[in-house]
């Protein structure tokens, strides 16, 4: 099995340990993994802006970056999903269309694919686990609050196999973070307070550490931590489940 | 009125942002509702069959809507119902004012109606010198306060009770400084009592009209529909065409949906149906398009004609509640205003579907399953295509697309400062970063994921 | 063209192609006993609820708070001694704003949600179950359905001018959600469920 990492813009950019633990998660559980040096991003800045007719360029380079993969894994629900509704190509659909069917977010991939029952991790701390919107209700990482449906959460499974993590409750346990693209800026005032909520959330039950499955809402999250010069950290949950802190 | 159609929802939202408090007073009395949504519709294990089953009766209902609108036109004139047919807002405004005018009513009492509101009904009457008066609390309350209502369910949600006594204080006389809801209640009581008596016309909405049979249902809590109908010489009730379904029957699954969604009670006290006019008085019944049909004929958005009005999405929407309902200028706002209105004016309405993070609840509590938040990104590309969206945006676009389509470029944007946050605001008009007002922005490691795996693993190229 | 033919035209033609109209399938309340489902609800939504054998109970338990001097309506018979059914017509629907208690029969109660189900003929006048300060409702607790659906099969295709399912005494929450009972319509609802 050979999995091609997609490791989104930003991520590259400005989180690159989320990246490093996601490729030695995988590696880690056996799983052959090639990063393809030229990818970019997914598109889904501009689609989510309206301009998806402007992702042509940017589709058809993920498709030659990762047709030839078995599996494509990425640690971001949302551009995850983004790729699974919105991807074409006008040469080559056929391989669009394959991606859309193997392309899964990290903390899936490790559930539903390689079936993890067990990590070798250790993270002696309190940890909030955002429901990041796009991996919640597009991919369905976890039970949506508002369904009337069993519960499940597939990040909360692999965290409870990471010793001494606590995992705090929360009081509104799927609200959104207010990151959403574009709106971060474009509505920079809800943007902001939807922000602030949430970490107030993570606050009061006394999480040291916020983590989740798209960096994207940890960043926006991170950002009014450090203004409001909190000790909480963010960090993705390839980080905690690739922990090392063996005590 | 208070909003200014000049700006967007958000520079309203930004506004109302201003005073925290209120915000958080504001988001936490809709997520209660929410909460109670959350409590009815979980002691009903079938739930999640009920929506299917309205889903799929609406949208049947909208795929043969032709049909079923003649056969209810059919039987409600049977039944002694005078039928109209307004093709826009306007249109349905004349129709009303005529029948008033054939009776020669100069003053009307009016149960809640967002049809109404749509139509501008109380601004054209009064303007013909017909007088209104909105018996629901809440919207007789913004009715004082010269304010459009900011929540289909709950009209006056945005406005704190002393405010409200404020406006009793003024408008009602009473005591300065009370804002006792007892009170206060009891006040719009006896007030509206008397207009309930005096008036001899009374307008009501309509929430389903069943084609089988040529009845409609109006649901309230306080009774307003009722007192009024009954009371007056001529009954008017305004509905959209989408209002239809097939069966009485069907009103079961819609009228154990609606008040759950809306405000989790078990029902409204009161559903009414209305199948003949009183013996010796004149119904009328008013069907309106106002924009329903072209809706119908867009494919992707289509089945926003299911909504039953409920109000779930406002509730549960994160954005909502922390811009109020008045940050959408829509006389049905949040996230399923957001997909009705730029049907009406695309132009006007061209900022709502980007007042959403798309975070998809709105679809989950839904009782109809209007895939809203699928709609809302649709919405998005229609609005940038049909050329709405703000120059400055396209620019910054086209400008993102050329960076991330070339993996030269984005590495050499990446290592000349990180892209993301360079690229990001300039997509907007404001000359500060607005990022940074209220957020740190990331610190930019010392190398990337891509120069960190060149290093460390052998790069496939 | 006219606006009706204008509107139909466009409907049809706008309109998606034909999707089936699916049956309502069997939904099921999981409350064994409807008596105690209703009751429960009822007190829930605000209702009063009292078992009673007959009408003399009914009277009893009402003149606790009713007296001679109120304005008592009903055209239930059994209740003539103490409950006028004279000005129960249609010129005279202004004048029944000045009644205390208006007592009705329903045809049917629902267990789901605490409603009754009345109609024009019951009522007299549509106007009677608001117009009153108070409401009472006689139920017969044989005739509790379980939920709405049952509710519509028990109804079929009756005829009525008018019908109404109520629930509870009026009621508005439009200020700052707080609960206040007795809106427009009446401030409290008695329901009496009938039988031994």
């Amino acid at each position: 099995m050979t999995v091609g990492l997609f490791i989104p813009c930003y991520v590259n950019q400005f989180y690159p340990n989320a990246g490093i633990a996601t490729l030695e998660l995988l590696e880690k559980a056996g799983v052959k993994v090639v990063y393809p040096m030229r990818q970019t991003c997914c598109g889904q800045p501009m689609a989510n802006s309206g301009f998806e007719h402007l992702t042509k360029d940017c589709n058809e380079l993920f498709v030659r970056n990762f047709a030839e993969f078995d599996y494509v894994v990425s640690p971001s629900g949302s551009c995850v999903l983004h790729v699974k509704d919105h991807l074409h190509s006008e040469k080559r659909e056929d391989q669009a269309q394959a991606i859309r069917g193997k392309i899964y977010e990290l903390v899936e991939f490790l559930t539903d694919v390689l079936q993890i029952e067990q990590l070798p991790a250790r993270f002696p701390h309190k940890v909030g686990l955002h429901q990041s919107c796009h991996g919640l209700r597009g991919l369905h990482l976890s039970q949506m609050s508002e369904l009337v449906a069993p519960t499940f959460s597939k990040p909360e499974k692999l965290l409870r196999l990471v010793q001494d993590l606590e995992l705090i409750p929360l009081s509104r346990k799927d609200e959104c973070c207010g990151f959403g693209g574009t709106f971060c800026v474009a509505e920079e005032a809800v943007s902001v307070k939807m922000g602030k909520d949430r970490v107030a959330d993570h606050l009061q039950h006394e999480a040291e550490f916020i983590t989740g499955a798209d960096m994207s809402c940890l960043m926006h999250m991170e950002g009014i931590l450090r203004r409001q010069k909190s000790n909480v950290k963010v960090m993705h949950i390839a980080e905690i489940l690739n922990a090392q802190e063996i005590g | 009125m208070k909003t200014e159609p000049t700006k967007d929802h958000a520079a309203l939202a930004h506004r109302f942002n201003q005073d925290e408090p209120r915000v958080n007073w504001h988001d936490e009395t809709l997520w209660f509702i929410r909460e109670k949504r959350d409590r009815a519709a979980f002691a009903i294990p079938d739930w999640e069959l009920l929506r299917e089953t309205a889903s799929q009766i609406k949208f049947h209902t909208l795929s043969n809507l032709s049909q079923y609108l003649a056969q209810f036109e059919a039987n409600a004139q049977a039944n002694g119902i005078t039928v109209h047919w307004a093709a826009d807002a306007r249109e349905h405004n004349q129709i009303v004012h005529s029948i008033l005018q054939q009776h020669g009513v100069t003053q009307m009492v009016k149960s809640k109606s967002m049809l109404t509101e749509e139509c501008h009904l109380n601004d054209y009457l009064e303007q013909h010198g017909i007088e209104v008066i909105d018996s629901d609390l809440g919207e007789r309350i913004v009715q004082l306060a010269k304010e459009p209502p900011s929540h289909i369910v709950l009209p006056c949600i945005h406005l704190k009770k002393e405010e409200i006594g404020d406006i009793f204080h003024m408008h009602l006389g009473t005591q300065a400084g009370v804002a006792d809801p007892q009170i206060l209640t009891e006040t719009a009581r006896q007030h509206l009592r008397e207009t309930f008596l005096t008036r001899k016309a009374a307008l009501t909405g309509v929430n389903f009209a069943v084609a089988e049979t040529g009845e409609f249902v109006v649901c309230t809590n306080e009774g307003n529909a009722d007192m009024g109908a009954h009371l007056a010489d001529v009954h008017i009730a305004s509905m959209g065409i989408e209002k239809l379904i097939p069966r009485r029957a069907d009103l079961g699954v819609f009228l154990r949906l609606l008040t759950r969604s809306a405000t989790g009670q078990p029902i409204t006290t009161y559903s009414s149906h209305f199948k003949m006019p009183r013996p010796g008085h004149e119904l009328h019944l008013v069907l309106v398009d106002n924009g329903r049909s072209v809706q119908l004929g867009r494919e992707d958005f289509r089945n926003s004609l299911k909504c039953i009005r409920c109000g779930a999405c406002m509730n549960t929407c994160p954005v909502y509640r922390r811009s109020g309902g008045h940050s959408y200028q829509s006389a049905v706002a949040g996230p399923i205003g957001s997909i009705l209105a730029p049907n009406l004016d695309m132009k006007k309405h061209a900022d709502l579907p980007f007042a959403s993070t798309l975070c998809g609840s709105c679809s989950n509590v839904c009782p109809v399953k209007i895939d809203i938040h699928n709609q809302l990104y649709k919405w998005r590309q229609v609005i940038v295509r049909e050329g709405y969206a703000d120059p400055k945006k396209t620019v910054g676009m086209k400008a993102m697309n050329l960076v991330l389509s070339s993996p030269k470029t984005f590495t050499l944007s990446g290592k000349a400062g990180r892209w993301f946050m360079k690229t990001v605001p300039f997509l907007v008009s404001n000359k500060m970063n607005p990022w940074y007002k209220h957020r740190e922005m990331p610190q930019p490691p010392k190398e990337s994921f891509g120069e960190w795996y060149r290093k460390n693993r052998k790069p496939h190229e | 063209m006219s606006s009706r033919d204008q509107i139909l035209t466009a409907v049809a033609q706008n309109q998606p192609p034909l999707t089936p109209l699916p049956e309502v399938p069997t939904f099921q309340l999981e409350a064994p006993d409807l008596v105690e489902k209703f009751s429960q609800v009822a007190v829930g939504i605000g209702s009063r609820v009292f078992r009673v054998k007959g009408y003399e109970e009914v009277q009893e338990i009402l003149f606790h708070d009713f007296k001679a001097n109120h304005r008592i309506i009903s055209r239930v018979p059994e209740l003539s001694s103490f409950a006028d059914a004279t000005l129960l017509e249609d010129r005279n629907r202004h004048q029944l704003a000045n009644v205390d208690l208006a007592i009705v029969e329903a045809h049917f109660g629902v267990a789901e949600n605490g409603a009754c189900w009345v109609t024009e003929e019951v009522l007299g006048l549509r106007v009677v179950p608001f117009i009153c300060q108070h409401l009472a409702i006689l139920l017969p607790k044989d005739r509790l359905v379980p939920l709405m659906h049952d509710a519509y099969a028990s109804i079929g295709s009756a005829e009525y001018g008018y019908g109404v399912f109520i629930a509870g005494p009026s009621k508005t929450a439009d200020i700052e959600q707080s609960l206040v009972l007795g809106a427009h319509g009446p401030r409290t609802l008695t329901v009496f469920l009938m039988g031994q």
